[in-house]
């Protein structure tokens, strides 16, 4: 196979960091540059990939290079396994196994090492899934941040629940799990010593009962997505793409932790494109909604879920548009890139 | 932090609207100055829901947006120099160069830090003795104390591998520039609430009574916005130019006196190239004399600077108000906030970037 430079306009000949923040440049990156590598893709991206020839099993591999590895809410030990346990939950399925692989940099204090360890350890008997398999590398000083750790996940879904990012429907509500903006402010505030890590912790956890809670209401439930690196904006803005529908959002309502909102306000960044690793998006079917928002209210960490919008059928397919506090519509863009890199 | 929602309160502002409806009788003209007011006015959308003929004009507000492409060039030239630690507000990384922006740079291996206060490129000089740091400083009155404090406290340490690139503005002199061009068609103003915050509003006093151009010292919340147009149209339907203040929970006639003090301290006044409007007399600060030491133009010889514009960009245009970014023919296609040809596609204040973000199209660029 003869791989031939598929961007002859991209004048940029380095990768920069914004190519890995999930936003319009990390879509550039795997449009013009990793899926023709590999033949191109056969759908759209999802959280999880159904493995070929097993119809209920799903599959997703996710690393996790945060800086700094712990912060208030978590570690990089137990993100680890939050993140692919809700990778594979976004396609309906319940995690199985885990496998974690080790990159160390040489000279990270043993303590330190253990501290994460046993914490991911602990996720994973929360979550209820075994770690089956492993890797371990040690690298020289300075050629890998302190740690770095890759997991992979395998799952099985739920009977009929079978969501999509490509399965959004005119007319179906959008729900919010919970709050928005927490993670990102969180770890940005440690790494750089800003003072709001006193207010706020990560909402790093799992949500595969949550999306169990939906289990019930199997095809009515159409898309699932946690809205991770590029915030809720990023994630309605996928979904309008790969379901070629117009989504519109009801700022009032979208859940802001008030220190989420100030640290924003002071640090020039949107609420919308901050990332989270513990609430996700929802769109079900109208006739579904009330029932699917009481389920989410069952449990603990879909407590504070709301409604926040709906499939509409009066704006261009692949727009996300929101409803101002004024009353006013504007349009929700794709984050372009790095605002803030290196926070899972 | 109660203020969040006392100022972003739905129902108050749809009563501000109506109000504002049943005030104005003519399409007046009133420009923001600030950035940061252009920011909410187009996020939020309360432009667009303005009584029908009036308009808002965006002003020249936004700190990266008039930097001088020569100072962005000076900043890269220094970035590029071994054991140099070039440090910024996040904003300037993505301007556009004449050749490369310091994002670029700084992949190809140039040491470019994103500081949130000038104090931390002090402490990263004070923690790094054997390299250059440098804080490229720009911006208006707003940042200018927080500017000269760091000057002050890498004084006081006695610190010599600390330096600044100072490009610093003042919004008075672009005020007068704009009302002194007989095609302006500017009626009144919303002053900058955080510029008077610390410089108070004597010096719009005279603006306003020369000019006969109402000014109301303006918040930046939405609710603070719509207060604040809804003085101005008073004043404009009632004959008045006065200067009035609408953010007075942070906003006192003297400004904050003691942040002035450190200022003249440091710096002093001088003429100043503002990027895509032009040189403005006495619009500027530079270091005053006793601090030379830690100007970084003085300390960095980077040669003979060649900076050329985009010929395509009409940033000056946009930034006088003059034109929408929507009449700009780049705008949206070659130019957009991945590919900027110009500041204003690039900071969240810029006008180009807010009309972006907010999806508008020539088609739908209420002005």
């Amino acid at each position: 196979m003869s791989i031939q430079c598929p961007t002859p306009h991209e004048e940029d000949a380095v990768v920069l960091l914004g190519h890995g923040a999930g936003g319009r440049l990390t879509a550039e990156l795997l449009d013009h540059l990793v899926l023709p590598a590999f033949g191109g893709s056969a759908g759209p991206l999802e959280d999880a990939a159904l493995l070929p020839g097993y119809r209920e099993l799903v599959v997703s591999t996710d690393s996790f290079v945060v800086s700094p590895i712990f912060f208030p809410g978590g570690d990089i030990g137990s993100l680890a396994v939050h993140g692919t346990v809700n990778d594979l939950a976004m396609r309906g399925a319940w995690p199985h196994a885990l496998s974690v692989s080790l990159i160390v940099e040489e000279g990270l204090p043993l303590a330190d090492l253990r501290c994460v360890l046993t914490s991911l350890g602990k996720a994973a008997q929360d979550v209820g899934v075994p770690v089956i398999t492993g890797d371990t590398k040690v690298v020289g000083r300075g050629a890998a941040d302190r740690l770095f750790i890759n997991t992979t996940g395998i799952g099985q879904r739920h009977g009929r629940l079978h969501p999509s990012a490509a399965l959004a429907r005119p007319g179906d509500a959008v729900l919010l799990s919970g709050p928005i903006g927490l993670h990102g402010t969180t770890v940005l505030s440690t790494r750089e010593g800003l003072g709001f890590e006193g207010d706020i912790a990560s909402d790093s956890r799992p949500l595969h009962k949550l999306v169990r809670a939906l289990a019930p209401l199997g095809e009515s439930v159409h898309v699932l997505r946690d809205p991770t690196r590029g915030g809720l904006a990023a994630a309605l803005n996928e979904i309008a793409r790969d379901s070629s529908v117009a989504v519109e959002i009801e700022e009032g309502v979208v859940p802001v932790p008030k220190a989420v909102a100030s640290a924003c306000d002071l640090l020039g960044l949107d609420p919308l494109v901050v990332a989270n690793e513990g609430c996700m998006v929802a769109f079900v079917a109208p006739s579904a909604a009330e029932e699917a928002l009481a389920h989410l209210r069952s449990l603990p960490e879909g407590a504070q879920a709301v409604r926040i919008g709906e499939v509409v059928e009066h704006n261009p397919r692949g727009r996300v548009t929101l409803r101002t506090l004024v009353g006013a519509r504007r349009i929700v863009d794709m984050p372009l890139g790095e605002q803030l890199p290196r926070i899972c | 932090m109660k203020y969040l929602d006392e100022y972003r309160d739905p129902v108050l502002a749809r009563r501000l609207l109506d109000e504002l409806r049943q005030t104005a009788t003519r399409p007046w003209r009133i420009m923001e100055v600030c950035g940061g007011q252009t920011h909410t006015l187009v996020r939020q959308g309360i432009d667009e829901l303005l009584p029908a003929g009036m308009r808002m004009i965006h002003g020249p507000g936004c700190p990266v947006c008039v930097t001088p492409l020569e100072t962005l060039d000076r900043a890269m030239a220094v970035a590029a120099r071994p054991g140099v630690i070039l440090t910024s507000f996040g904003d300037m990384l993505r301007v556009p160069g004449t050749d490369t922006d310091l994002l670029s740079l700084r992949a190809r291996g140039a040491d470019v830090r994103v500081v949130y206060a000038p104090m931390d490129a002090v402490r990263l000089a004070a923690a790094h003795p054997d390299r250059e740091v440098v804080f490229l400083a720009v911006g208006f009155e707003t940042t200018a104390p927080a500017n000269a404090m760091a000057v002050l406290h890498a004084a006081r340490l006695r610190l010599t591998n600390f330096s600044m690139i100072v490009s610093h503005v003042l919004v008075p002199p672009a005020m007068t520039a704009l009302l002194d061009d007989p095609d302006c068609e500017v009626q009144a103003f919303l002053a900058a609430g955080h510029v008077c915050a610390v410089m108070g509003w004597t010096e719009y006093e005279p603006i306003a009574a020369r000019h006969r151009v109402p000014i109301v010292v303006t918040g930046f919340e939405p609710l603070d916005l719509l207060e604040g147009i809804l003085m101005a149209v008073r004043q404009l339907e009632s004959g008045r130019y006065e200067v009035e203040n609408q953010y007075v929970r942070a906003v006192r006639r003297t400004g904050n006196t003691d942040a002035q003090d450190a200022v003249r301290r440091v710096f002093r006044v001088t003429d100043r190239a503002w990027r895509g409007i032009g040189a403005l007399p006495d619009s500027g600060l530079e270091l005053a004399e006793g601090y030379r030491e830690f100007d970084a133009a003085r300390r960095f010889d980077v040669g003979g600077l060649c900076p050329v514009e985009d010929p395509e960009c009409i940033a000056g245009a946009i930034l006088t108000g003059a034109r929408l970014p929507t009449d700009c023919a780049a705008y949206g296609t070659r130019c957009t906030p991945r590919h900027p040809l110009g500041a204003p596609m690039v900071s969240s204040e810029g006008t180009c970037a807010a009309f972006h973000a907010a999806g508008r199209t020539p088609a739908r660029s209420t002005p």
